[in-house]
């Protein structure tokens, strides 16, 4: 017994000899701490950044809502200069809650087209994902999709038992329904919905597991976001599953945006400024490398499996719906029953 | 009455008014997180019931009972199995069993989907095959029901193995004198004694249940914690999220209530020290290979497979992935430390545990009972609203701090802290640690505690030469199940953790949300690898245990 707690307090010592020095205090804190809900390999951005200005980054991941939360919970004392997301809503929100800072910058301006950011430019899109339909190519044909609204074409009576759909996880279904909202109106939007689960829509937990069901044969026609299958397809998967840009010939398809925006405490505004633009220009190829999203500057093309999907038009939606409407989605998801 | 039982009484009624007082700081000290998330919620508007409330309950309510009974039938059976019979490799499935605490559901919830859904190898080979028609749903409550079983089934194991090795034998032995037959001694002494402890481990597992977001989610189960997410992830209402969290208490309070009652007011507490053991009855080679059966079965579904499968996506994603190392850098700091917040965590919950059970044993009302009780709630609070509510408790202590003129505060709320994420772990998880260590006062007989006392011994050497050496399984179970959670545990490492501080369950969890498996893999398994560290230590001090007694009969 005594041995082990004296093994037991030599642990906790030494434990706290390590994690208490890195914590309080000993390095220096970077430049600009950047709070970020994009995940994955997003530090060689920052590297890059680094490489170029001289300015240090520190980041802090985690998710949208947490990150959102944070910053309000530390409130005048947050470390956080930068907000970055994996979705428009949770920048409308900190936004809406006073905590961004409004930007003059003539280059965001320039590279970040006006229907990707804040109309008050306290946020500002810097790359684009699309939530597309896709389908096994051997057994549906692709004149069979509705080329004018395609969403509402999955309600047709001809589709049941052939559709895969996401379930709530993820911002993404929430912030789909958000834009069909603002663009047909809630009840419309509500049938639209039921008429879905009306056809047997088999839910998902993800996209790639949605992705791998319809290479297995096992459904038919789903909705995804189009860099899991570009992701799919680089990896030599998913070879079997054919990517359709919905409702072409109408609206156009439904795109999401992760961007950033700066803290209204940071103590290094211009610094933060200065990474936002050049995210949005010479950053550009960096955020996108190897995760083929489309860039939100126009004068810088996307990556090749990307442009693979060929050119697309799409929703011209304000990204600022997505934020309003998505406590409205996620009631009108439950009314219907989606689950 | 004597004079010496009338001495006796006294002492042990009358409390301690200085460790009472301890046990009502600390119960203040642990609600004071959770209060004031649900203050900042009361006072901030907009607060709607999500619409399908009903029926959140409702899937809440059996997502309970199915795992409920799931874990009682296998933890239970099993721990049956291994204390009342010998067959072959019982000896190292005794802690073999054990394993399963390893493997957090959210893992095993992914594995299980990726092999028997619709889209999975398993199906695919059925409708190859057998019939192609086959299209079987399994993410479904079932499922999930039986994935969560399959990994929480171990406290009600430990718990049961421990009642039924300590306390039964000479009451079942005179069961079994009188002519009971073994399943009849079984089901009408030795189950209804261990009543107690198997309650402690089932209010474990239903909170576990209760706060699970991760699992539930693969499954599409919409229970209320899928409620508290969504509102809190999709709508960004975190005072509507705040208010839900507080049902999901209610519902705590109800599964407490539910311990309470089934344990009654009975005490049972062993006579004449501890017993001898129950003599195990070595089974017939079949039967016996049976029983092994049921073992490996158990470790199969719950730790082998999924482990193979594990391995099987590691291995592919380093041949033929896109080149990046799954172990790369910064993760070797990320194990380090998890391990060391583990072991920090595991060590300040304990310590408060014994603290609060020595306090109780010294005597104590009915108000520091209850709130004793309370302390326990945190393990029903889903870990957001606890990282939230560390945050703003730390702001209004730095503002209390720069207001009586120290400057900057504790500094602790700007950087986020390894000493703010252990104070989220001791709200969080003293609820098993005082389970496991009140469980083992419990069977400590109150004369123990009061002859001590009468013969002049003081609180302090009581506790070191009396209780300490008599709770040790208990503090040894207690030490494990926390840092097996704090290991496991994810949403208040998101919450506080400082910049660049990264822990193993982080990293899985940054690349399963974007369902990258391949690169996943390798680090689930040293999650797994990790926490089978403290399950080792707690098989070995069951072994150990084992091999005392044996040596005494």
């Amino acid at each position: 017994m005594r041995t082990s707690a004296l093994l037991a307090t030599g642990l906790a010592l030494a434990a706290f000899a390590t994690t208490g020095c890195s914590v309080l205090g000993g390095e220096d804190p970077a430049d600009l701490q950047v709070y970020t809900g994009r995940h994955y390999g997003s530090e060689k951005v920052f590297e890059k950044f680094t490489k170029d200005t001289g300015i240090t980054v520190d980041i802090l991941s985690g998710d949208d809502a947490d990150l959102l939360e944070r910053i309000k919970a530390e409130g005048a004392k947050s470390t956080a200069d930068i907000f970055m997301t994996v979705s428009a809503g949770p920048l409308w929100n900190a936004a809406d809650q006073g905590l961004l800072e409004s930007l003059d910058s003539t280059v965001l301006d320039k590279a970040v087209p006006a229907q990707y950011r804040d109309a008050d430019d306290r946020w500002f899109g810097l790359v684009r994902r699309a939530r597309t339909v896709v389908y096994d190519p051997a057994k549906v044909d692709p004149k069979e999709f509705d080329a004018k609204d395609t969403y509402a074409g999955l309600t047709d009576p001809k589709w049941k038992g052939r559709l895969c759909m996401r379930d709530l996880s993820g911002a993404y279904t929430t912030s789909l329904v958000a834009s069909l909202i603002n663009l047909h109106g809630y009840d419309k939007t509500l049938a639209m919905v039921k008429g879905w689960l009306a056809n047997d829509v088999e839910i998902m937990g993800n996209d790639v597991e949605l992705l791998e069901a319809i290479s297995a044969g096992t459904c038919e026609v789903g909705i995804s976001n189009h860099y899991y299958l570009a992701r799919g397809q680089a990896d030599g998967e998913l070879k079997d599953v054919a990517l359709y840009w919905a409702s072409q010939q109408g609206a156009g398809v439904h795109e999401n945006i992760s961007g950033a925006g700066v803290v209204a405490t940071s103590d290094a505004k211009a610094k933060a400024q200065e990474f936002l633009e050049w995210l949005a220009t010479e950053g550009q190829d960096d955020m996108l490398e190897g995760n083929h999203e489309f860039p939100v500057n126009p004068e810088v093309p996307a990556d090749e499996a990307a442009l693979a999907f060929g050119p697309f038009k799409a929703m011209s939606v304000d990204a600022e719906a997505y934020g309003q409407l998505n406590p409205d989605a996620v009631k009108l998801l439950a009314e219907a029953d989606y689950k | 009455m004597t004079q010496l039982a009338i001495l006796t009484r006294r002492a042990s009624l009358r409390g301690r008014p200085g460790w009472s007082a301890l046990v009502l700081l600390l119960a203040v000290l642990t609600a004071a997180p959770v209060v004031s998330v649900l203050l900042d919620g009361a006072t901030s508007e907009a607060r709607a019931w999500p619409s399908d409330l009903g029926a959140m309950v409702v899937t809440t309510v059996l997502l309970m009972l199915g795992v409920g009974a799931g874990t009682l039938v296998i933890g239970c059976g099993l721990a049956w199995l291994v204390t009342a019979y010998t067959f072959p490799l019982r000896n190292l499935m005794v802690w073999l069993l054990v394993l399963p605490l390893a493997m957090p559901a959210y893992i095993l919830g992914f594995v299980f989907l990726s092999t028997f859904d619709a889209a999975s190898p398993v199906q695919q080979w059925l409708r190859a095959h057998v019939n192609d028609s086959i299209q079987v749903d399994v993410s479904t409550l079932a499922g999930c029901a039986v994935v969560m079983s399959l990994t929480l089934y171990p406290y009600v194991y430990l718990m049961a193995r421990a009642a039924f090795a300590e306390q039964a034998p000479t009451t079942y032995d005179a069961a079994r004198v009188l002519g009971a037959s073994r399943r009849r001694a079984f089901f009408r002494v030795l189950l209804p004694m261990a009543r107690p402890s198997l309650a402690a481990g089932l209010a474990l597992v239903m909170m576990e249940v209760l706060t699970d977001f991760a699992t539930i989610q693969y499954f599409g189960v919409q229970t209320v914690s899928y409620g508290v997410y969504t509102t809190f992830k999709q709508s960004f209402n975190f005072a509507a999220a705040a208010q839900l969290a507080s049902l999901v208490m209610l519902f705590a309070v109800v599964v407490m209530a539910g311990e309470r009652l089934l344990r009654g007011r009975a005490r049972y507490t062993q006579r004449g020290g501890r017993g001898s053991g129950l003599a195990p009855t070595r089974l017939p080679l079949v039967k016996g290979l049976l029983a092994t059966g049921a073992c490996v079965a158990a470790l199969l579904a719950a730790v082998i497979v999924p482990v193979i499968r594990l391995t099987g996506w590691a291995v592919d994603h380093a041949r033929n992935g896109d080149g990046r190392p799954a172990l790369g850098e910064g993760f070797l700091q990320a194990l380090t430390n998890s391990a060391v917040v583990a072991v920090l965590a595991a060590l300040l919950c304990v310590a408060l545990a014994v603290l609060m059970g020595h306090a109780l044993r010294l005597g104590a009302g009915r108000l520091v009972r209850s709130a004793a009780q309370l302390t326990t709630f945190g393990y029903a609070v889903p870990g957001v609203v606890i990282g939230i509510g560390v945050l703003l408790l730390l702001r209004h202590l730095d503002g209390a701090l720069v207001a009586v003129g120290i400057p900057g505060g504790t500094g602790l709320l700007a950087t986020g802290s390894v000493v703010a994420i252990l104070c989220a772990y001791a709200v969080r998880f003293l609820g098993p640690a005082f389970q496991a260590v009140d469980a083992s006062y419990a069977k400590l007989p109150v004369s123990v505690t009061q002859s001590a006392l009468s013969l002049g011994s003081g609180p302090m050497r009581l506790f070191g030469r009396v209780h300490m050496p008599l709770i040790r399984p208990g503090v040894a179970v207690a030490l494990v199940l926390v840092a097996i959670d704090a290991i496991k545990e994810l949403p208040i490492v998101l919450m506080l953790r400082p910049i660049g501080f990264d822990t193993v369950s982080a990293w899985v969890h940054r690349l399963a949300t974007e369902n990258l498996w391949g690169l996943a893999a390798a680090p689930a398994l040293v999650i797994v690898g990790l926490a089978v560290v403290p399950v080792a230590i707690l098989g070995r001090q069951v072994r150990a245990a084992d091999r005392r007694e044996g040596g005494r009969r």
